[in-house]
């Protein structure tokens, strides 16, 4: 556990994948997020919803170290690992060369490649980026992510850009890759459904701060029919401000 | 696709076949109509040698310099040149492009300097650098140098600044230490625009080597050609200006090549 730069800072609460107290953030006079409390508890799957705007990827980008203004106790776990909407792939550099970038330890290399066979991209090894299609490239970066062996892994909207039926495969991986490497997750995303699929707890952000947590005791794989879910994802919406039965 | 070209009629399947020739030939045909004119043209009188060598004439004339070794000779005194001053000032403008693009320090100490001194006129400062340096080769290369150093500096601290921040952001999130961050994503995010300055350098430093090699020498290219208007030799100037001519297109073709190695990334984004 490593506790960030936040201004007040104090251990984490022992155990956990991030522990969050107070977060607040202001761009100018806009306060984005006014007093944020999370724990995600290691291993732990925790989808954060919220309105476009609404401040989940500047929480987010707190927790993954690249917020130096942000007030408040940030504790989170050693190795924290991000994928970002845009995969971010460094293009002067063939995929296996991305995922090894910056890897520490013995045989980056063969670790690399590694993490690449599990998210099944044995074949594009020596792909230039700019050749990939936008679900191999996610695939690449969640590797690059996932090779880290992260204890916190943060998501940021990952499968948004990806037509339906790409988006349900990566679905998929990401739960078969969550299960196999059990980092605590967090990710972030505006689609009600994707996270009653994925996660263990789903959070509401909204007026800057945690404004509703629904756990989903549900084994996995999910089916969205689920009559537990279709409960859930009313409750949720209506958090939302969108009202359920408008867009049934 | 076979059987909906057989459905074609014969006539306009044959027609456009008749007139094809490959895209080169094509290309080289208004070309080689021109020589002929300008050949004709000499033949007949109508252009005096005193203006324009006829084009076999500058032919017989381009090898016996060659074969005298006074094209070989003049030609490697002014790729000298060219070779001393494009080094000194690549790595003077690709150097403080590192400084300052690199550093905030840097960049106060070293950009307005810069920024102040490409204002100047380069051709401007001939007579200040023979007072300086006299009439030797010190002038030249100089000046080749300065010419060069610009375009090299401000396409490479551009390039260096125009790195793409969500990949800093990335390198930051992989904890890439300083080292690896500069190695790994400012240099090869940077070199596509340290590349266009090459190629300007290049044509300035072409450009350069023309006007200083005229304004006083007695060795290379320029020399040559000034000693032939001398003599009213249009021929060996023409000579002199194809050789200029081959070479920027050489260099040119070598940053192509250069680009097309080290910019293999872009091709699929290029198709
Ligand atoms: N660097 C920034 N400068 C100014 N405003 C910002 C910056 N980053 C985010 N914001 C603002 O903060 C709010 C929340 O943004 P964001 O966290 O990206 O929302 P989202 O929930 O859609 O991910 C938005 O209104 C956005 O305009
Ligand atoms: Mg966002």
């Amino acid at each position: 556990m490593a506790t960030r730069a936040a201004r007040l800072s104090a251990e984490p609460a022992a155990g956990q994948a991030a522990t969050v107290r107070g977060l607040t953030r202001s761009f100018g006079d806009r306060r984005v997020l006014g007093g944020v409390d999370l724990d995600i508890a290691p291993g732990e799957f925790v989808a954060l919803l919220g309105r476009s705007g609404s401040g989940k990827s500047t929480l987010l980008r707190v927790l993954a170290g690249l917020d130096r203004e942000a007030r408040g106790e940030i504790g989170v776990a050693t190795t924290v690992a991000v994928s970002f909407q845009e995969p971010r792939l460094v293009p002067w550099k063939r995929v296996l060369a991305n995922v090894a970038l910056g890897l520490r330890g013995p045989d980056p290399v063969g670790r690399a490649r590694a993490a690449l066979a599990e998210v099944g991209l044995t074949e594009h090894l020596n792909a230039w980026p700019l050749t990939l299609s936008g679900g191999e490239a996610q695939r690449v970066s969640l590797a690059r992510a996932l090779v880290r062996e992260p204890g916190l892994l943060l998501l940021d909207e990952p499968f948004g850009a990806l037509d339906a039926l790409t988006k349900i495969s990566m679905h998929r991986l990401v739960v078969d890759l969550w299960a196999r490497h059990r980092p605590g997750v967090l990710l972030v995303t505006h689609d009600v459904d994707e996270a009653l699929l994925l996660a263990d707890r789903v959070l509401v952000l909204d007026g800057g701060r945690i404004a509703h947590e629904s756990a989903v005791p549900l084994a996995r794989p999910r089916h969205r029919d689920h009559h537990d879910l279709v409960a859930l994802r009313a409750g949720l919406l209506r958090r939302l401000g969108v009202d359920p039965e408008e867009t049934a | 696709m076979a059987s909906t070209e057989l459905d074609l009629p014969v006539a306009s399947r044959a027609a456009p076949v008749r007139w094809r020739l490959p895209g080169t030939g094509r290309r080289l045909v208004s070309p080689l109509a021109l020589l002929v004119l300008w050949q004709l043209a000499s033949s007949t009188g109508l252009l005096p040698e005193r203006l324009l060598a006829a084009p076999s004439v500058v032919a017989a004339t381009a090898l016996d310099l060659v074969s005298s070794g006074t094209l070989p000779e003049a030609l490697a005194v002014s790729l000298g040149r060219v070779a001393a001053g494009f080094s000194l000032g690549a790595l003077a403008g690709v150097g403080l492009a590192l400084v300052a693009g690199l550093s905030r320090l840097g960049e106060y100490a070293v950009d307005p300097p810069m920024q102040m001194l490409r204002a100047l006129p380069l051709f401007g400062l001939i007579p200040l650098f023979i007072l300086w340096f006299g009439i030797g080769e010190t002038p030249k290369v100089t000046l080749l140098a300065l010419g060069v150093a610009f375009p090299l500096y401000l396409n490479t601290f551009a390039g260096i600044r125009g790195v793409d921040a969500k990949l800093a952001e990335v390198a930051e999130v992989l904890r890439l230490s300083r080292g690896e961050l500069i190695r790994h994503v400012v240099l090869p995010g940077a070199l596509p625009q340290v590349l266009v300055g090459l190629r300007q350098s290049l044509g300035v430093g072409w450009l350069v080597l023309i006007v200083a090699e005229q304004v006083n020498a007695d060795s290379g290219l320029g020399y040559m050609i000034n000693d032939a208007r001398e003599f009213l030799r249009t021929d060996v100037i023409v000579v002199g200006l194809l050789v200029y001519c081959a070479l920027g297109l050489v260099t040119d073709g070598l940053v192509r090549l250069l680009e097309r190695r080290a910019l293999a990334w872009r091709r699929g984004l290029l198709g």
